[in-house]
């Protein structure tokens, strides 16, 4: 199992993403300029600020080279993992759906919260069981989910919204309590809270190894194509 | 061409920046401002401004939460 993790310029939790992974299998740093994910089974784009958030959050990083190939791998099955600023640049990318604006509150939040597993039957969350608690932390500035009311109804039949904030723990005024939110197929998630902040005891949660252990468990079943 | 791309956050979503600064002005003694929203200016020369609407939907807006305004340097908005 190989997880690649992309450092575009300007992220910042990419190391720990890398750690998070190895702890589930085998994982390597992959620079946006690549153009290719050389056989790689699961994708990670980690949180910071690529291109200072220029623009708007996550609007540059889509262009990198290597974002055509993940575009692809998305098509075909693979799992694509964005974590924050890659939560905003997958839906720069049309890979997921809605956007991200700025917190209700205006204020840069950093607080552990509880999310909810709505849907445990994602590439991410398979691990899960349903309506399991996870204790994740949050740090972000632009982190309200918005989408119209239609597409939010649909994504919700649909089982699209895979993490919920558990109740009064919804920091930012995302709508639904979208914590963490899927593509169609459920193969692409994209998420708020940091899962890769959460894997080793000494940080008070080990819940976000759930989400790599899920990947692993998919791949080892080999529902998933390898890039 | 010299051209001005005028961004603002789409009617209904909530806009958070606006309601700050529309409730800092009354502090400072301005009174009576209501409906304030704050956008993004870009501001740019093109050879064919034909493509502005092309390049305002693809990257400089995101057409899902904003609303824009192309106006070319003759003034007239389209």
């Amino acid at each position: 199992m190989r997880f690649g993790v992309v450092r575009f310029p300007g992220s910042c939790d990419e190391t720990d993403a890398l750690l998070a992974c190895r702890r589930f299998g085998e994982a390597e740093i992959v620079w946006h300029r690549e153009r290719d994910l050389h056989g790689l089974d699961a994708v990670v784009l980690p949180g910071g600020f690529s291109y200072g958030d220029y623009l708007r959050v996550g609007a540059i990083a889509r262009f990198s080279p290597i974002m055509r190939a993940i575009v692809e791998f998305a098509r075909v099955g693979g799992p694509v993992l964005g974590i924050c600023n890659g939560f905003q640049v997958l839906c720069e990318a049309r890979l997921l759906p809605g956007a991200l604006l700025p917190n209700t509150g205006l204020r840069f939040l950093c607080r552990q919260v509880d999310v909810r597993v709505a849907n445990a039957d994602t590439s991410f969350t398979r691990a899960c069981g349903r309506g399991e608690r996870l204790s994740l932390p949050v740090k972000h500035g632009a982190g309200r989910f918005y989408a119209p009311d239609e597409v939010l109804d649909a994504m919700e039949a649909n089982g699209q919204i895979a993490l919920r904030y558990a109740d009064g723990h919804n920091p930012n005024g995302s709508a639904r309590d979208a914590a963490g939110v899927t593509n169609e197929a459920g193969n692409v998630l994209g998420l708020m809270p940091h899962p890769e902040h959460a894997t080793d005891p000494l940080t008070g949660s080990t819940d976000g190894g759930r989400l790599f252990a899920s990947a692993v468990e998919q791949i080892a079943e080999g529902t998933a194509v390898a890039a | 061409m010299k051209a001005r791309v005028l961004i603002r956050p789409k009617e209904g979503i909530l806009d958070p920046q606006g309601q700050a600064v529309e409730r800092a002005l009354p502090a400072l003694g301005f009174e009576g401002v209501e409906s304030v929203h704050v956008g993004r200016l870009v501001e740019l020369e093109v050879a064919d401004p034909s493509r502005l609407g092309e390049m305002c939907e693809q990257l400089l807006a995101n057409p899902l939460i904003e609303d824009y305004e192309v106006e070319l340097d003759d003034g007239a908005a389209r």
